[in-house]
């Protein structure tokens, strides 16, 4: 078929039968009849087909007609109020910007705690740590399987004493503070909370969030230590001692973040979200807590990449299920449970090593379509982050970037803009439409935990991805500087992560198990050991473990020999 | 005689687990009609080393976007010759600084794949050299 007779088929009508029956008006059709056919026999458009960067088909013209039935009172409602499509604030960036989070880590505990206090000074607006792969994966820097990772793709925790350089002179009573860490999240939040008590600040007030998302580890990013029943329940158990403890204090953000860059669709990274989410509710619910009292904490992280509509479309359809299934699937009460807060970060995938200072645009439009969306905060990538961490003038950058789109274009002075578009309209029905196929289907599984175990989600993840790959391949979707437009170009500048880090690191661990007492460290990791035989909740004793110095890979290993490990079989 | 196949390793070595670039070089190798194995993730280089004598592969593709890539690629190269696979051509994808290249070059890798190559050129340079040696 020539590239003009596939064109011209898009405007076909659709069947009776086909799901996306679309009945235009006299006046439409007559336009496509007697303006549209006859430019398209003399000049036909630039692809035969147009789709987002997920490959959902976009038509070339979106009208009424693309929303039949519609009702702006049911589907659109006002911010701040059911189904939450337009925000979850009654006045969003009018009332409050969203929180300037940028993400920080490397080396030592003092190198980083160097970074948040200049981020802090440049007028970021919240704390956000990253934490080196042997602290991800529950081991000491001066363990084995640490060599040559240690300060790396973030900062060094092993102990509580790191833990308190990192946020030394920094008030947790004043700031909030975000922790990218899962599998240890429990034993890293201990160690948090910890600073937190020794600076007098209190439990009731300190705020901040928790990644602690274990089910997109399995998903994606395969940060696991544990199976999944013990992962979940560690992760229960922070919901319960949240509850109690520190009630404005999120203990996970439900990521999809990590699943698109994992090479997801939208549609995908949104269904399998928002099934985790629902996965937590349950297991919560079935702890015996009240789904009113923890799920208001409950928090989500959504990736902002290239395809600026399809982006906004994915975070308005975000709120509309979540606000569903609260109130239709589990009879929630409580508003604070319906509406769904999200982080949002730029995709990190999307970044080119070609033409580095090109990343620069990518990541503003991205950061433009999470604010259109209604984020509640951002972080915005750094342009050298395809070649490593970022350096100060980079990560500054990135910064001014929000503080730009805050400040000066405009577009924070309505609530919604794109509210109403027949297109982003018609763009978030289909993403609800295909996310909410998806979370049926995964329900159909006996749900997430089922259906990773079977590796559903990473198998549609990986076929999304290859699919990707090939289309980038072809030259059928274009990379600016890398399968076009391509440059020589001037090697950058970049962080270099001083190699002494680990070395430092193993003397300040030998001094720590010197100094604390190893009877009482030894005594609080057999309280934990025992505990996590029976059905207790962990938090107590990881608490205690933590306070007497008991290393994080100590922590960890207590639970290793109760848990065991997981292996996944590996999907290609 | 029908050609026999290149086999391939495909290894994820250190702690981290972003494995979307392994798996879609897996696949890609797999599509072009090699013989490829995925060893999954966390991968020491002795793990790596010995898999690779194992399964007697002419090519062995790291993946490596953490950054410890000097640590571990030095260690596998001089496993690999104490183990006698002089012949074995060791390639590395990811997040490389140009800085670090001519030293792993030295030390035996024979491609360093940054981000943005495309599958093709990977399947062409693994003809080339698989062919020549």
């Amino acid at each position: 078929m020539s590239e003009k007779s596939k064109a011209t088929t898009q405007t076909a009508p659709p069947t009776e039968s086909s799901p996306g029956h679309r009945e235009s008006s006299a006046k439409e059709k007559a336009w496509e009849k007697n303006t549209i056919q006859p430019i398209l026999e003399k000049n036909p458009e630039r692809l035969a087909e147009f789709t987002t960067i997920s490959g959902l088909p976009i038509r070339r013209l979106y009208t009424k007609a693309d929303l039949p039935n519609w009702d702006p009172d049911r589907e659109l409602g006002f911010p701040g109020q059911p189904p939450y499509t337009r925000g979850i604030h009654s006045t969003m960036h009018r009332g409050r910007l969203w929180t300037m989070r940028q993400f920080a880590g490397f080396g030592t505990a003092e190198d980083t705690n160097q970074r948040f206090r200049y981020l802090t000074s440049q007028g970021q607006t919240g704390l956000s740590t990253a934490f080196d792969l042997p602290t991800l994966m529950g081991y000491d820097s001066d363990h084995a399987l640490a060599e040559g990772e240690v300060g790396k793709c973030g900062v060094a925790i092993s102990s509580l004493a790191d833990m308190e350089v990192l946020f030394d002179q920094i008030p947790l009573a004043n700031v909030t503070t975000s922790m990218t860490i899962n599998s240890p999240a429990a034993v890293i939040w201990a160690m948090y909370l910890a600073v937190a008590e020794k600076q007098g600040a209190d439990w009731k007030k300190i705020s901040g969030t928790l990644q602690n998302d274990i089910l997109k580890e399995y998903i994606a990013q395969k940060e696991y230590i544990y199976p999944p029943a013990p992962s979940m329940r560690l992760v229960i158990d922070t919901f319960e001692f949240g509850v109690k403890n520190t009630p404005k204090f999120n203990p996970i953000s439900i990521s999809g973040y990590h699943i698109r860059e994992a090479g997801s669709t939208a549609i995908q990274e949104l269904a399998f979200t928002l099934r985790d989410g629902l996965e937590y509710v349950e297991w919560g619910m079935r702890r015996g807590l009240d789904i009113d009292e923890f799920v208001p904490q409950l928090s989500f992280f959504f990736n902002a990449h290239n395809d600026f509509f399809e982006e906004i479309a994915k975070y308005r359809a975000a709120r509309r299920i979540w606000h569903k299934a609260m109130v239709e699937r589990y009879k929630s009460k409580n508003p604070r449970s319906w509406a769904l807060r999200f982080h949002s970060q730029t995709a990190g995938c999307s970044l080119t090593a070609q033409q580095p200072f090109n990343n620069v645009v990518r990541t503003a439009i991205q950061a433009l379509a999470a604010v259109l969306g209604g984020t509640q905060s951002l972080h915005t990538n750094s342009l050298d982050e395809a070649w490593a961490l970022p350096t100060e003038f980079a990560a500054t950058i990135a910064l001014r970037t929000q503080q730009i789109i805050a400040h000066e274009t405009g577009v924070t002075n309505t609530v919604d803009p794109l509210g109403g578009s027949y297109f982003v309209e018609t763009l978030t029905n289909e993403i609800e439409r295909g996310a909410s196929d998806y979370i049926e289907k995964i329900d159909a599984m006996g749900g997430m935990v089922a259906a990773i175990e079977r590796g559903y989600p990473q198998r549609e993840i990986a076929e999304a991805s290859y699919r990707y790959q090939m289309a980038v391949d072809r030259k059928e979707k274009i990379i600016v500087g890398v399968n076009d437009f391509v440059s020589e170009e001037k090697p950058l500048e970049i962080l270099q992560i001083d190699e002494t880090v680990a070395h430092r690191q193993s003397e300040r661990l030998r001094k720590l198990r010197a100094d604390r007492s190893k009877s009482e460290a030894d005594r609080r990791l057999n309280a934990l050991r025992t505990a996590a035989k029976g059905n207790e909740n962990l938090m107590p004793f990881i608490y205690d473990a933590v306070k007497s110095y008991a290393t994080l890979g100590e922590i960890c290993d207590a639970m290793r020999d109760v848990f065991g490990t997981y292996e996944e079989v590996a999907i290609t | 005689m029908p050609e026999k196949k290149i086999r391939v390793l495909i290894a994820k070595p250190g702690l981290d687990g972003h494995d979307r670039g392994a798996k879609i070089i897996a696949r890609a190798l797999r599509d072009a009609g090699m013989e490829v194995i995925y060893t999954g993730l966390r991968q020491t280089p002795e793990m790596i080393a010995s898999a690779a004598v194992q399964e007697d592969v002419d090519v062995i593709g790291l993946s490596i976007l953490s950054g410890a890539h000097n640590t571990i690629c030095p260690q596998l190269m001089k496993l690999l010759h104490d183990k006698g696979m002089h012949d074995v051509t060791v390639l590395v994808g990811g997040i490389i600084p140009e800085a670090d290249i001519p030293a792993l070059k030295q030390s035996g890798i024979a491609g360093i794949f940054l981000p943005g190559t495309s599958t093709q050129d990977i399947i062409e340079f693994i003809h080339k050299r698989v062919a020549h040696s």
